[in-house]
């Protein structure tokens, strides 16, 4: 499906540049694209290695065992193939938090620890594993309860009721969500 | 309701802080020693994502920047009138998982161009809060550990983000009334 879907991206933009006779559209797209990847990864560095460095403390300390310990009876219901005691799990659980809290810089370091540790029990392979959809799944639809950038912005355009659209955010996550564990757990079957 | 938002965003990340590292001390961590040691990944996980995320922005640049969006968003327009959707928050859907960066700037000039406190403006604040951008997360979150098979997350993700969008159209309807 990625495949398809990558391709598609790539040939009807060249497709639909050449039809207008604009090619340059399309070079100076692709240049762009791939600088504003690069400065991305390298802006990650700093806040990454600061929130791995908070992550270890936590897991020395015994933290991360026992977040995943506390959330048991729900983890084991979405993600049966790890180990109730697992660090995923209490990885798993920060990388939520944080989505709901609205913490996206916190929220990816998290969130790419809790890979890692999937990744452990998914034996090197280079094919998603149960778990990792289900997470990702959880992840792209999270319920959100503080919109921080879209408050923020509606403060500065001037909104009588800056927060007014928090409850509106938090009924279409929660209906999202839900259709994407369930999404996730028929479709599961067909993707081997 | 405002004020309880701000405190929770000025303080999380300090209390975080604080208490994981007080008890880390507690517990008998080196606590500096082992956030050096725990800090050392950042730079290997951030650059083992840059072929994933190259790959996935550039793909997405030449889809938006060439017109097909654009397009879509006129073939997909007599489809929104029939559900009684405000048109103007169509490129915004469209948008939503492919950008963050381009989606957020969509939902601003909405907000502006409406008023945040216009119909338009909220479902478009409800629609860019309430979900991430599919494509991108997809890219950074499987890249990361060099997972190139995504299986069924793609479809997952945009099944979510269908009935978020949807969600918030119903929703933001009820509540604010049209």
């Amino acid at each position: 499906m990625i495949n398809i879907i990558w391709l598609f991206m790539i040939l009807s933009g060249v497709f639909m540049a050449a039809w207008q006779g604009k090619p340059q559209v399309v070079t100076d797209a692709a240049f762009q694209a791939a600088q504003v990847a690069v400065r991305y990864a390298l802006e990650l560095i700093g806040i990454m290695s600061f929130w791995l460095g908070v992550m270890k403390v936590a897991q020395e300390a015994g933290l991360i065992t026992t977040l995943a310990k506390l959330i048991k009876p729900l983890t084991g219901k979405l993600f049966p193939s790890i180990p109730s005691d697992h660090p995923a799990l209490g990885a798993i659980l920060l990388n939520i938090s944080a989505n709901i809290l609205g913490l996206g810089n916190a929220a990816t370091p998290f969130g790419l620890k809790a890979m890692q540790e999937l990744q452990t029990l998914n034996g090197q392979s280079d094919k998603a594993s149960d778990a990792m959809c289900t997470f990702l799944a959880l992840n792209t639809s999270c319920i959100t309860l503080l919109p921080t950038t879209i408050i923020g912005i509606r403060l500065t355009a001037g909104s009588q009721n800056p927060t007014e659209i928090v409850g509106t955010t938090v009924f279409a996550t929660t209906l999202g969500m839900t259709v994407a564990v369930i999404a996730d757990k028929i479709l599961r079957r067909f993707s081997r | 309701m405002e004020h309880i938002i701000n405190t929770i965003s000025l303080w999380a990340i300090p209390f975080l802080l604080f208490f994981i590292l007080s008890y880390g001390a507690l517990r008998g961590v080196k606590v500096y020693e082992s956030f050096v040691k725990g800090a050392e990944e950042g730079f290997n996980i951030a650059i083992k994502i840059i072929p994933y995320l190259v790959a996935m922005l550039v793909a997405v640049s030449i889809f938006r920047h060439s017109g097909v969006m654009d397009s879509m968003v006129k073939i997909l327009s007599p489809l929104f009138s029939v559900l009684n959707i405000p048109p103007e928050v169509l490129p915004l859907a469209i948008m939503r998982p492919f950008s963050g960066g381009g989606s957020l700037g969509i939902a601003a000039e909405l907000i502006k161009t409406h008023g945040a406190d216009s119909f338009i403006g909220r479902l478009a604040s409800t629609m860019q809060g309430s979900t991430d951008t599919t494509f991108f997360v997809l890219a950074v979150y499987f890249g990361s550990v060099g997972i190139k098979k995504y299986r069924h997350s793609v479809a997952v993700g945009l099944m979510a983000d269908l009935t978020t969008f949807l969600a918030s159209v119903y929703i933001v309807n009820k509540v604010f009334l049209h």
